[in-house]
């Protein structure tokens, strides 16, 4: 059903690699069968909710996003994987991706040039910023600075990531984050998106300190701690009462 | 003479009087009083030194060159800042250290007075009124009394009139978008129509009508200006995919879909926000304004927040090319709710 309904991205070449397929193989029965089972068909549990989902069709993409940043394997179960320092090396990663991907198709890692931003000029730069205004920033925050989502859930920051892993993730959308397809966000619209993200850590806060980026929680924090305890400060300081002589008056 | 602030005999509760007063040492110490006024001559004289120093970064630093001059803030914004504001917070801060110290200190019992003027005068202004109505005759001369209420009153048409042009009345403009039985659906800021295959389970389209990036015969956009603003206010939607299963459609909108893609109105049903934070493992979507949260495998349904009705749903099919057409407008108004909508 899967299979009909996803449509296949070409079908991987690490996968056609049966060498890495069974390193893989190995790997994946040590740090990830206990979860997603042992041919990465997924466990259900009692309660019919997913202790492990399947891996079947999620492709080499999205194992290089998940284990490459840490996500998996995860520390412990919770709402959210978080980002980590990784636990394999890039060899094992891609022995783990080649033998997903081998299990069905599904997107591949996408090859350096896809996101390289030589030669973004200025035009592109403004595409990425209308692309990423209108797609991304009602969950990552108009300054790619992440923000909460329902139930302890959050969108992760997007400064200081790697351009691979933000193209991954817009490719296989892992976790809450949804799916933008090759097909309609197209590999020149993301590689515009990943350029403006980029940019947007390389520019000026011309509005003084950032704080964060986090628009009105920060800088109300910020108005109501900072500036109206201050009000408060000098309010005391007019009412205090001053200091009495004992000397007594002079008039 | 009697003190009013002592207590009077018979008063049920006795007036405590005003507390001892205690001079402060500015008050006996010559030499602290001389200290404080030195004090407050310097906040003024430092205010005054800010004052200059706001003129002197002026001309020094260039505005908008150089933003990120002193620890990322630029040098002109930041001494422009501080000079300011120093020079108007040493005047205050001299101002209460002054009033501390020096000015004098003697509590005092200013006690309260009626509000109302005196009967003399009560009387008096009584009396200038009646007189002027007298004078005047306008109790005699009712002809000249309702030519000049009349003559008021008109003066509010012009006021009604001018404030017509503030615009005609909506219509039936909130009732319906641009969707039409047959309309592509694109991706937003591209305008490139979308095919369902192209679509995954698990994503999230921001999605126009066609008419926004359709030209005329001479290339013009149809749409432009103000009105492609007041109507992509209303017409934008989200395409999103799930599994078909997942899905529990209302008996009528069986049809409203494609393979698991649905397409939702992406104006909140609350006071109007664009929304596409969304959810791909819940279907969940959550306005980011009051965290009104809609269900779309279940009819965005409304799981949480002020939002008192679902998203309005557009129902959708493929065209004779395989992309993705509405089978029709909207059946119900998009956005915030109003008096006159309909049920």
């Amino acid at each position: 059903m899967y299979a009909v309904l996803a449509p296949a991205t070409a079908q991987d070449e690490l996968a056609a690699d049966e060498a890495l397929v069974s390193q893989g193989r190995e790997l994946f029965l040590v740090g990830c069968a206990s979860c997603h089972g042992k041919n990465a068909e997924g466990i259900i549990t009692q309660d019919n909710t997913q202790y492990g989902p399947s891996l079947v069709g999620v492709g080499a993409a999205a194992v290089d996003f998940q284990v490459g940043t840490g996500r998996m394997p995860l520390a412990q179960p919770g709402v959210q994987a978080e980002r980590k320092p990784p636990v394999y090396n890039e060899e094992e990663t891609r022995a783990l991706a080649a033998f997903v991907a081998s299990l069905g198709p599904g997107p591949a890692i996408p090859e350096a040039e896809k996101y390289s931003m030589e030669g973004v000029d200025n035009e592109a730069l403004v595409r990425g910023g209308q692309f990423f205004l209108t797609n991304c920033t009602a969950c990552h925050n108009f300054a790619g600075a992440g923000g909460a989502l329902p139930g302890g859930k959050y969108a992760p920051p997007l400064t200081g990531v790697d351009p691979k892993y933000m193209y991954e993730a817009m490719l296989t959308g892992p976790q809450q984050m949804p799916v933008f397809s090759d097909a309609v966000i197209t590999p020149e619209d993301k590689r515009d998106i990943i350029a403006y993200i980029a940019s947007l850590e390389e520019g000026p806060s011309y509005g003084g300190f950032a704080l964060g980026s986090w628009g009105p929680v920060s800088e109300g924090m910020f108005a109501w701690l900072v500036g109206i305890g201050s009000l408060v400060g000098f309010a005391v300081w007019i009412g205090a009462h001053s200091t009495r002589s004992k000397k007594g008056g002079r008039a | 003479m009697v003190d009013p602030h002592l207590p009077v005999p018979g008063d049920p509760i006795d007036n405590p009087g005003l507390p001892h007063h205690e001079p402060r040492p500015t008050d006996v110490d010559p030499a602290a009083e001389k200290r404080a006024e030195r004090q407050v001559a310097a906040m003024f004289g430092l205010s005054a030194i800010c004052a200059l120093l706001f003129c002197v970064a002026y001309f020094a630093f260039d505005i908008g060159e150089e933003t990120d001059t002193f620890m990322g803030l630029g040098a002109s914004n930041l001494f422009l800042g501080l000079s300011l504001g120093f020079a108007l917070l040493l005047i205050g801060m001299g101002a209460i250290q002054w009033a501390r110290k020096l000015m004098r200190d003697h509590e005092i019992v200013e006690m309260r007075h009626p509000v109302a003027s005196s009967e003399p005068d009560r009387t008096e202004a009584l009396a200038a009124l009646t007189q002027g109505t007298a004078d005047s005759g306008i109790a005699r001369r009712p002809l000249i009394r309702n030519s000049l209420l009349g003559a008021v009153a008109m003066l509010g048409l012009p006021a009604v009139v001018a404030l017509r042009d503030l615009g005609p009345l909506p219509g039936d403009a909130l009732e319906r978008t641009v969707w039409r039985k047959g309309m592509r659906i694109v991706n937003d800021v591209a305008g490139t129509p979308i095919k369902p295959d192209q679509v995954e389970i698990g994503q999230l389209i921001n999605a126009e009508p066609a008419v926004f990036f359709a030209t005329d015969e001479e290339g013009e956009p149809v749409i432009e200006g103000h009105e492609l603003q007041a109507e992509k206010a209303k017409a934008a939607v989200i395409l999103v995919r799930m599994q078909p299963e997942d899905i529990n459609p209302f008996p009528a909108r069986e049809n409203w879909g494609v393979d698991g893609i649905l397409c939702y109105s992406k104006i909140c049903t609350h006071v109007g926000c664009p929304i596409s934070l969304y959810e791909q493992q819940t279907h969940h979507v959550l306005c980011p304004c009051h965290q009104s949260t809609f269900d779309l495998a279940n009819n965005a349904r409304v799981l949480f927040g002020p939002a008192a009705r679902p998203l309005p749903q557009l129902p959708i099919s493929v065209d004779d090319e395989g992309y993705l057409i509405a089978q029709s407008g909207f059946e119900e108004p998009v956005g915030p709710s109003f008096w006159e909508r309909g049920e």
